[in-house]
């Protein structure tokens, strides 16, 4: 019994993310939330703790999800890919999806569903347009190893990398309406708002974006 | 013929305390039959609170019973679930006050085919009404407002206990606060129900069944139950479970004696198996709660839609499966999670990685118990029941 508990008093010691930081700031007190690709559950438990969110949590790894649960956190394995299809219709006030579009299969789909099952979505992902992986590319001629890129190209598990550019596109395509969208650089700083895509896109490291489907709010 | 009079007295006079209902209120039963009078025989541990809002029903599995952390009062083994029960364990007695009963139709307390039918003072056998699922958590719910709990905190089970739970979820919704349904289904299978009728032929086909008046008879239709419990058991561990255990060893012998005695230690176990279970269970109990269990199917009566089952729900679910579990294997654990997605409840789902078969969940599983145990602080945090 008090193993765990140690274990869970360092893992809340560590600093929250940057993103997970400013996803809580997004997020209405007392929301219902779903988490998709929730790890651990660090989000998850942020959003409890600052939040006072009713928080539910979608994850494709066994161990995590078996730490998430036992942590009390409520949480089921499963894959974004296959398994959104099962929510009904706007079941959340707010779909997650933090560092983890790259890795699905069919992201497009995946936005869809999340714009399908919550009021809002929150996406946040690495920016494969940052200047890093540019002369990464241009320089060395090899795909970019970075803090948010981690792995080698063999084995990394991010299936689609895009750029904030590329995502702005995809959100125009499914009809999402960004109510904001924030870039962090290597630092983990925010940048301006008032810098143009084009430097966000440059010089962000990573994105969050706020968005909701367009269509429905107009009906 | 010692057990057989021992068991007898289990079932008349259980050594767990018994509630019985008169008459005047009947157990109406799905096949449109009353059941009265009736008993069922329960244990429980720790204590209940005075809010009443700590109780854990725990359900049991085909073959257990209401000892769940007691010493077994036939076999002198410890409760089924002794690893899982008790102060300090996952189902902590200490915080929560668990309740375990003997389920209707069953052999220790809990009236069934091989209690006394009071309008014939003989026992029941056949003349036993077929019960279902339903039935049975009828039956737990009588026994529950008799303690005076109108909201259980808890209900767990495994295997047929993690059917009854999904059906106290259904049929009782603002009565379970948290519900555990482990390594089940929502409906039996096909091939579950294949499995099931082997084990039932065994036991009829046994001359000592009598056409199930054997109680008369003093015999016990012991090969047949045996057989029944030897086919079972097998489908409970998986492939590699008794590839480990036995591989092909042989038993107390170096070479096979071209017979057909128990040369293989896979078939010495199967036999002890098969034995010891007759001393213990009723062979008329286990062909009418294997019925229950093939009659078991949440969609019937709602179009075919499993959700609806779940519509407006507010319990929280814990959901587990077992990667070798082919007996009730992870898809169909999957199928309630859709389900309960489907509207929308708090729902909790892990597979556990496991190479013990459907019998996981009776063994040493520490994830698996770490599940159940996180599961049920955070529940009991919600439920404002302190820590």
């Amino acid at each position: 019994m008090n193993a765990p508990v140690r274990s869970r008093q360092i893992a809340n010691e560590k600093a929250p993310r940057v993103d997970h930081i400013l996803i809580a700031e997004m997020v209405e007190p007392g929301a219902r939330v779903l988490d998709v690709g929730c790890g651990d559950g660090d989000l998850l438990q942020l959003l409890s703790e600052r939040r006072g969110v009713d928080g539910r949590g979608v994850e494709l790894q066994r161990d995590k999800v078996n730490a998430c649960v036992a942590r009390g956190l409520s949480v089921i394995q499963g894959d974004a890919d296959r398994d959104l299809d099962d929510y009904p219709d706007q079941a959340f006030d707010y779909v997650i999806l933090s560092l983890t579009i790259q890795a699905t299969r069919q992201p497009k789909i995946v936005l869809e569903n999340l714009l399908r099952i919550g009021r809002r979505a929150i996406v946040s992902f690495p920016n494969f347009g940052h200047w890093r992986v540019r002369a990464s590319l241009l320089m060395g001629g090899r795909m970019p190893v970075t803090d948010n890129l981690p792995d080698l190209w063999y084995l990394t598990p991010n299936a689609h990398l895009c750029t904030i550019r590329d995502f702005a596109d995809l959100c125009e395509r499914v009809d999402a309406t960004v109510e904001r969208a924030v870039a962090f650089n290597d630092y983990e700083r925010r940048l301006p708002i008032k810098w143009s895509l084009s430097m966000q896109n440059l010089f962000g490291e990573k994105a969050v974006f706020l968005l909701h489907n367009s269509k429905r709010s107009k009906s | 013929m010692a057990s057989v009079a021992r068991r007898q007295s289990e079932i008349d006079a259980p050594s767990s305390p018994v509630v019985h209902f008169d008459v005047g209120a009947p157990l109406h039963l799905a096949c449109q039959q009353d059941l009265a009078p009736f008993s069922v025989a329960y244990e429980t541990y720790g204590t209940l609170n005075a809010a009443k809002s700590n109780a854990i029903l725990i359900c049991h599995a085909l073959t257990a019973d209401q000892y769940v952390a007691t010493r077994h009062p036939i076999t002198g083994k410890p409760g089924w679930w002794d690893i899982m029960v008790g102060p300090g364990k996952p189902i902590d007695t200490e915080r929560f006050y668990v309740i375990c009963s003997n389920v209707l139709g069953g052999c220790m307390g809990s009236t069934g085919p091989a209690s006394i039918n009071p309008k014939t003072s003989a026992p029941y056998g056949l003349g036993f009404p077929v019960i279902t699922i339903g039935d049975i958590v009828e039956a737990q719910a009588r026994l529950i407002d008799y303690l005076g709990i109108d909201q259980l905190f808890a209900v767990i089970g495994g295997s047929m206990g993690g059917m009854q739970v999904l059906e106290w979820a259904s049929r009782f919704k603002d009565r379970v606060f948290a519900a555990v349904p482990i390594a089940t289904t929502a409906w039996h299978s096909s091939q579950n129900i294949a499995f099931h009728e082997v084990g039932r032929q065994a036991v009829m086909a046994d001359p000592d069944w009598a056409g199930g008046d054997y109680y008369a008879t003093g015999k016990v239709p012991r090969n047949g139950l045996a057989v029944a419990r030897m086919a079972a058991h097998i489908t409970y561990l998986s492939e590699e479970a008794l590839h480990q255990k036995f591989g092909r060893s042989l038993q107390d012998r170096s070479a096979v004696t071209f017979s057909f005695s128990a040369d293989f230690q896979v078939e010495s176990y199967l036999r002890h198996q098969g034995s010891t279970f007759v001393d213990r269970f009723d062979a008329n109990s286990y062909l009418y709660i294997t019925r229950a269990m093939d009659y078991f199917d949440m969609r019937e009566g709602r179009g075919s839609v499993l959700a609806d089952a779940f519509r407006g729900t507010q319990t929280r679910f814990c959901v587990v499966s077992f990667t070798s579990d082919w007996l009730y294997p992870t898809r169909e654990s999957r199928r309630i999670v859709r389900a309960l997605n489907a509207v929308a409840a708090d729902v909790s789902f892990v597979e556990i990685e496991s190479d013990k078969g459907h019998d996981a969940f009776l063994l040493d599983e520490p994830t698996f118990h770490a599940t159940v145990r996180g599961f049920l602080n955070a529940a009991a945090l919600k439920r404002g029941l302190g820590s």
